[in-house]
Order: C-alpha cells, then structure tokens, then sequence
C-alpha cells in the first residue's frame, strides 16, 4: 500500500526550473526509499516545511542532546509542531569535521552514507558554512549509533557552542599555483591541538581557524576568522618575461596596460617599451592581482611563510570585524616553526578565555581592550604593519615614550644582529 | 544503554585530507605552475612536472539525499577517477589525469541534472544557510532562495560573462551564518519582538539576555506579577539577537521579516583590501516558494555590473570607481535615509571632501 503523503503545493513550485531540486531529492527518499522509517521521516520533514512556507515562521527548536564523552557538536532540534509531524519530531543535525581540503573519495562518501542511510534521515550537506560536513536529521539515539560508526573509520564531530570550531583550508598547495604554505598540514596541526576544545565548549564563545594558501583569501579567511592565516611571500615575486612577453603579444599592450599595471594598487609595475615587466618588489603589496591575470608570466616567490590576522567575525554584537595583523610574516617550514603556530593559537585563546566577557569574540575583545593591550597580553612587540595609519588623535598619554621608542632601536638593533 | 556500554570517543579531530587526494595531486603538492580555463566548469593545472591534472565543476543542490549522493559518486566511479572534493560554496568537483575523461564526465553530469560551470567569471552557487529546513531562528528558507534563484542564474553559472567573479550570498537571520558577498541577500527584521511573558521566566536567562542586546533595550521588569522582560520599543534596531537566547522574544513574523539586499562584499585583497558589503535595498517581502521580488533586484544589480564593469573589476572594484550616486542612478534602487550608517564608526563612511560626480 502507498504511504500517505503530506501535501505541499508551496514547496512543489521548487521542482520546477533547470537547478537541481532539494525538494526532488528529498521526495525521491519519502517515495523510493526502501525503508520505511525514512520515508515517514522525509514525509514529516516536507509536512512541517510546507507548514513553514505557508505560514513564514520556523518551527524547530534547539535543547540539549549529545554523544557519551563529548559537550558539543550536535545541533539538537525538536519540533514545536511534532503533534502534526511526529515522525520528524527530532531532527538533530551532526557536525562532522571534513579533511583538511575537502577532498574525499567515493569509496569514502559511499561509506559515509551508507552509515547515514542506517542510522539518520538520508539528508547530508558538504559543507555547512563553518565548514562542517553537516548529516541532517536523526533522533537523539540515532545520534549516538551514527557518530559510533563513523568514528570507528576515522571522522570526528565539529565544534559547536561555546568552543574552536571546526576549521577549514582552501585547496591550495593540491592543486594551486599561487599557494604560500602548506594549509592542510597548518589547518590540521592547529585543530587537533585544540580537540579538547572543540568537543567541550568552555570559552567565551566559538573561537574560528581558517587558513589560506594565498593573500587572495578563497576561504575568506580574514573576515569570517578569528585565527586566519594567509600564505605569502617575502623576497621577490618570480617573473618569467619570456611568458611575460607572449602574454602581451597575445592580449595586446592596452590590455596589459588597462588590466595589469594600472591595477597594482601601489603602483608597483611598469610594463617596459621591450614588452617586459618591472615589479618594484619593495612596494608590491602581495594583493596578487597581477598573479591572478597572468598566472604563467608571475609567481609568488621562494621564501614563502604566513601573516597571520587576529579577530574577524560577523555582526552580532557590535558589527562586523575584520582580523587585524598580528603576525605580518612568519615562515612556515620547520617542526618548531608549527609548534611556533600553535603556541601563539594557545596563547592567543588562553589570553581571550580569562580576559573576553561572556559571548564576547575575540576580535570584539581587542576592540573593547585596544590593540596594545591585546599585544602586550600575548606578548607581541607592536609593529607598523598592524596599522593602516598612525593615531591621528591627541588624546592620549604618552610619558613613556623615551622608554617605547628605546625598545624600538633596541628590537632593530637585535633584527640586524639576527640578519648578519 | 548503561553507561558501561558506552563507547569513549575516539579524539581524531581532523582528518588527514592526502589519503583522499588524487595522487597526481598529492605528487605535485606545493609544485603548482599555472592554470588555464578550457571552458566554463573546467580548470586544467599544470605542475612545474609537467603533470596535468583537469577539474570539472557542477553545482548540486546542496541537500544531498543519499540517492543523490550516490548518483554523484557513480559519475565519479565511471566517467571520473575516483577523487572528488568540495567548494566553499558546495559545488561539486571532479579531479582526473586524463583529459579524454573530461567530456564525458561533463556529458554524464549533465545528463543527470547537475549543471557543470562555476569557474572564473561565472556567478557561482549562493552560499547557503539553512533557514526554516533545520535552523531553530530563521524568518525565511535557505535552500529554497537558492534554488528559486540559480534557476534565474543559471546561464551566469553555465558562463563567464561577468566582469569577475560574482559571490552571492544568503542569510535568513540578522546574525548571518552567511559571509561577505558581492551581493548578499539577508532578512531584515522591521518590527521589536513579540514577547510572550508568560514563558520568559522559565525558559530565558534574563540577565544573560540583556546582555545580548547591541543597544540596551532590553530591561527585567514584572509583567502580569511574572518576572519577564521589557523592550524599549523606540531604542529596540529589530535585530533579533534576543531571540536565541531567549525563544520567548519572537522576532520572526510573516508579514514584518522583510528581505535586504547589500553589496560589494570582498574577501580578497586582490587590489584593494577586503571589503564589507554595504546596504542597497530593503522592505523586500519574504515571499516563498520562490521569492521573486528579491531575484528581481539581484538580476536588476547583475545587470548594471555587467554592462558597466569593466575586466576584473568585483562589484565593489566598479562602485568604487563609478561613485554609489551612480549605482543608484544604473541600478534604479532608490537613495533613502537608512542608507546613510549612524552605527559605530559611521562617521567614516560620509563624504568629507568635494569628491562629487556630475
Ligand atoms: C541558535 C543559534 C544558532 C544556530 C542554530 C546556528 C547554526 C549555524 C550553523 C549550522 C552554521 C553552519 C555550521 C557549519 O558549517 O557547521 C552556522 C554558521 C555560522 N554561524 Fe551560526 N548558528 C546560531 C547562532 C549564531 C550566532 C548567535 C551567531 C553570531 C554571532 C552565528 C554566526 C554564525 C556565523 C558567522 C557562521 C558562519 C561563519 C563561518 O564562515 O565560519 N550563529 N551557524
Ligand atoms: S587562497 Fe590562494 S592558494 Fe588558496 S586556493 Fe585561493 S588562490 Fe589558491
Ligand atoms: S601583487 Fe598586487 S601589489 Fe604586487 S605588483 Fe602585483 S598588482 Fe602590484
Ligand atoms: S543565518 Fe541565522 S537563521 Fe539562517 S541558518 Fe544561520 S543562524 Fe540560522
Ligand atoms: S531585537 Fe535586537 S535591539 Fe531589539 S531588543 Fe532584541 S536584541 Fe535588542
């Protein structure tokens, strides 16, 4: 006998038009799947969604639920509306950290599902916008067999709450020219130091890495962190001006012109009357613009490391935030330079727990404390490349300044030792 | 179960990403020369080697159920290798070593209903949130906007016609799961919350509660003999950060929970630096199943970029060099007061200088 079906005129109009429908998909489990507690579950689900298209109002709610031996990591939802919809009555979502990179086999998203076709509703989202590989929908029993499975083959739960949450890494060096690091090995190293605290949340609030291979940011690392890690480049950009030279035979000077050199922000190109480039590396701004428009001709240089930008975040509560440079470089080769990476992550988020306000960021934290007593609490010399510009107020006192402008001689001296 | 039946986690973290790499991929890592864009929806990369390996794009529609998910994994198995990964914003991506595999594993994808592209100048997937199908706060869908929207979109997903890349973004609460985008298209509420007193004291942590609110409107206060709260109505911005913390305090309501449209969002510092999206349009109505008021002053913005960006120009690139009166002007989105920022800092966004366009 065929199941009985809520009906949904509202999402139905979803199936229309060429994108891939998420209704469709979800249909195809209510009517094919062939068991049946997944069938009443998509049909539960679609009956209560319906509801929410027909009335504009959410109907879930969230309360406690998670596995033995961990505080977070499950998003629990329980329907307010379950007297109509029981069989989705809860529908808890699992965050599951993904490999740094996002890479996967199908032997191992099959794997994957099959686990979640035993113990959840079937529904699964690659990635949630923190990044977690997000399986949507089981009971709070179906919570605790599912992530069993799937630990036992190597997947861990995400961060929710209070915590460090999941991090992420763009593609980078797998798979992209313009990489400065390594940002799998960075994403990984700084997570699994701080497991601890991804799967019990005990800090002010959540507490984001993310790295990116390049200062063209693909994981939008700067404004979406509070820990985002840049790859970059200290000595000179690699120009190859036989590529540089085919380049503009083949677009033409205005466009070389008009697309390259007069986009340098800092005016760092000339374009030579012999069709070849000369890049003030001194000024070059690592913006990549010109790397990204002549990918063969430029390439980032060989004594690569990371900048490393503290606090971004969105609006709530005092507006968005973009992190703000603490580190401006640091390389990134040696066993010591990551134990160098993740002890500034411990510092920086043992600073922050004994010093940021209940459910206050990070970065609202340097906003509230100033920068310079966010330095001085971490122990990092103030540097001119954390500011866009110097203060431009005079309201400020300054009788330590003898003392201030000495250590400046002093670290420059001990820079210059360092060098020779 | 007894607690003595429960298994202790295993404390993994994060997985190492190699052991699902494709191995030219792994070969070559941090060898990377270049890349070229054979057509929309492929990438080829070429390593300092000499290996190749070619990537095919498709977007899904992000709620995968596990037939679905099975369908993509089978394209991999019979027209790809074997080797897949994951955009920022879910698109699909195919890694192969052969360029013969290519074409069919486009025809394949195509075949069963994705749709290959998402490179270079095209609008990529929105970044998508996940509104009233699983989230405990939201005043409208996510996936839903999604999807009415890629299927206005989806030539500018199938092409690389924009000037540069476009990153569209959504969020169905003033919190905003979604990020920065070029446009972004997020609730706005326009009306205080409802609060039922009856529950406050029971469900809410008041102080905790008055703590959250940006502009202090909130207050404890006894309301029918029961502890409750109080909302300064005149002081309250409608920005329902009350209500997560505290249920009670509704903010979502389906005439008032309008939709915002802002601008000009950049992660990248290719250029200038990164940049904050700024407000364009709102009173949009939360119009489900497929919101089409909302689409059509999207389409309206991607139209005047087009036309009027210039190459490499993101949608903050061409504002910043045609000035906002001209937007307003291109765009034909009205000018009003609430565009002008009295929040924190605002002072920096007003024009001290006799920079005008005429
Ligand atoms: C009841 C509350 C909330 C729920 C259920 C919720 C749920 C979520 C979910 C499921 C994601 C995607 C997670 C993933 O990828 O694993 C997310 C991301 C995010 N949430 Fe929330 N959220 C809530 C409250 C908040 C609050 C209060 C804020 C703000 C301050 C916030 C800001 C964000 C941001 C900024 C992201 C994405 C950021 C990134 O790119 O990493 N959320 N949220
Ligand atoms: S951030 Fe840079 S290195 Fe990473 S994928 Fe983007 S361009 Fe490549
Ligand atoms: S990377 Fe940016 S700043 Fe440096 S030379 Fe190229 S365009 Fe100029
Ligand atoms: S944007 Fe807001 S409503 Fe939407 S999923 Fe995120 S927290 Fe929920
Ligand atoms: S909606 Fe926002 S401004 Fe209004 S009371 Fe709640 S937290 Fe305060």
């Amino acid at each position: 006998m065929a199941d009985k079906h809520h009906e949904t005129p509202m999402l139905d109009e979803l199936e229309n038009g060429p994108w891939p429908s998420f209704i469709s998909g979800i249909k195809r489990l209510r009517d094919q799947h062939p068991e049946k507690r997944i069938r009443d579950v998509t049909n539960s689900l679609l009956g209560q969604l319906e509801h929410s298209y027909e009335t504009r109002k959410g109907y879930w709610k969230g309360g406690t639920v998670s596995v033995f031996g961990y505080g977070g990591g499950i998003i629990p939802r329980f329907s307010e509306v379950a007297s109509a919809f029981p069989e989705s009555k809860e529908f808890h979502t699992i965050r599951v950290q993904p490999p740094a990179g996002n890479f996967y086999t199908t032997d191992m998203l099959r794997q994957l599902g099959d686990s979640w076709e035993k113990h959840g509703s079937g529904l699964v989202t690659f990635h949630g916008q923190t990044g977690n590989i997000m399986f949507i929908g089981t009971t709070s029993e179906g919570t605790q067999h599912f992530f069993d499975d799937i630990n036992e083959y190597g997947w861990d739960l995400g961060g929710a709450g209070p915590c460090v949450r999941t991090g992420m890494s763009c593609v980078g060096a797998a798979r992209c020219e313009q990489s400065c690091c390594s940002e799998h090995n960075i994403h990984r190293k700084l997570l699994n130091r701080f497991t601890d605290d991804v799967h019990r949340p005990a800090l002010p609030y959540k507490f984001k890495f993310k790295v990116s291979g390049c200062p063209n940011d693909c994981q939008n690392a700067i404004e979406r962190s509070d820990f985002a890690v840049i790859g970059t480049w200290r000595d000179d950009m690699k120009v190859d001006q036989a590529e540089v030279k085919a380049f503009v035979a083949k677009k033409g000077r205005q466009y070389v012109i008009d697309n390259v050199t007069t986009r340098c922000p800092t005016q760092a190109m000339t374009l030579n009357d012999d069709d070849t480039l000369t890049i003030d590396n001194r000024n070059c701004v690592r913006c990549m613009h010109c790397l990204n428009v002549m990918t063969k001709a430029l390439s980032p240089g060989d004594d690569k490391g990371v900048t490393i930008l503290i606090g971004g975040k969105r609006t709530l509560k005092i507006g968005d935030l973009m992190g703000t440079v603490v580190i401006p470089f640091m390389k990134m080769e040696s066993e010591e330079d990551y134990d160098r990476i993740t002890e500034l992550g411990e510092t920086i988020i043992d600073f922050w727990a004994e010093n940021g306000l209940e459910h206050e960021r990070c970065g609202e934290m340097v906003e509230r404390i100033g920068l310079v007593n966010f330095l001085e609490g971490i122990g990092i010399d103030v540097d001119p490349n954390m500011v866009s510009s110097p203060r431009q107020s005079s309201y400020v006192r300054m009788d330590g300044w003898d003392e201030e402008a000495e250590k400046w001689f002093a670290r420059k001296q001990e820079e210059k030792r360092a060098r020779a | 179960m007894a607690l003595a039946d429960m298994r202790p986690p295993i404390e993994s973290g994060c997985p190492d990403g190699f052991q699902y790499m494709h191995p030219v991929m792994v070969k070559n890592y941090g060898n990377w020369h270049y890349h070229e864009h054979p057509r929309p929806g492929v990438l080829l990369h070429v390593a300092h080697s000499g290996d190749k390996i070619w990537t095919v794009k498709a977007g899904t529609q992000r709620i995968l159920d596990v037939f679905t998910l099975r369908k993509l994994c089978q394209i991999g198995d019979e027209q790809g290798e074997g080797f897949v990964r994951f955009t920022l914003r879910s698109n699909i991506e195919y890694m192969v070593a052969d360029e013969a595999k290519v074409e069919p594993l486009i025809k394949a994808l195509e075949d069963a209903g994705f749709v290959v592209g998402g490179t270079a100048n095209s609008i990529s997937t929105l970044s998508h949130t996940q509104g009233w199908l699983h989230c405990d706060i939201p005043g409208t869908d996510a996936s839903g906007v999604v999807k009415a929207m890629m299927d206005e979109l989806i030539d500018d997903f199938k092409n690389c016609r924009m000037p540069n890349r476009v990153h569209i973004t959504t969020s169905c609460c003033q919190i905003n799961c979604g990020g920065q985008g070029d446009i972004a298209i997020n609730v706005q509420h326009t009306k205080p919350p409802k609060i039922n007193h009856n529950l406050v004291s029971n469900v809410c942590e008041r102080p905790s509660v008055v703590a959250r609110c940006p502009v202090a409107a909130i207050r404890p206060a006894m309301v029918n003999g029961k502890p409750s709260l109080e909302v300064d109505e005149k002081k309250c911005i409608c920005c329902g950060a009350c209500y997560p913390p505290c249920p009670p305090m509704q903010i979502n309501d389906a005439e008032h929970t309008k939709l915002a449209v802002w601008v000009g969002g950049n992660h990248s510092n290719a250029r200038g630096k990164p940049t904050f999206q700024k407000l364009v349009a709102a009173g949009i109505p939360n119009n489900p199943p497929r919101w089409p008021e909302a689409t059509a002053i999207v389409k309206q913005i991607l139209k005047a970029y087009r036309e009027g960006a210039r190459d490499w120009e993101r949608i903050n690139d061409w504002i910043e060099r045609i000035g906002w009166p001209r937007f307003f002007e291109v765009t034909g989105l009205p000018f009003t007061k609430y565009h002008v920022d009295n929040w924190r800092g605002a002072r920096h966004s007003l024009n001290a200088s006799t920079h005008i366009r005429f």
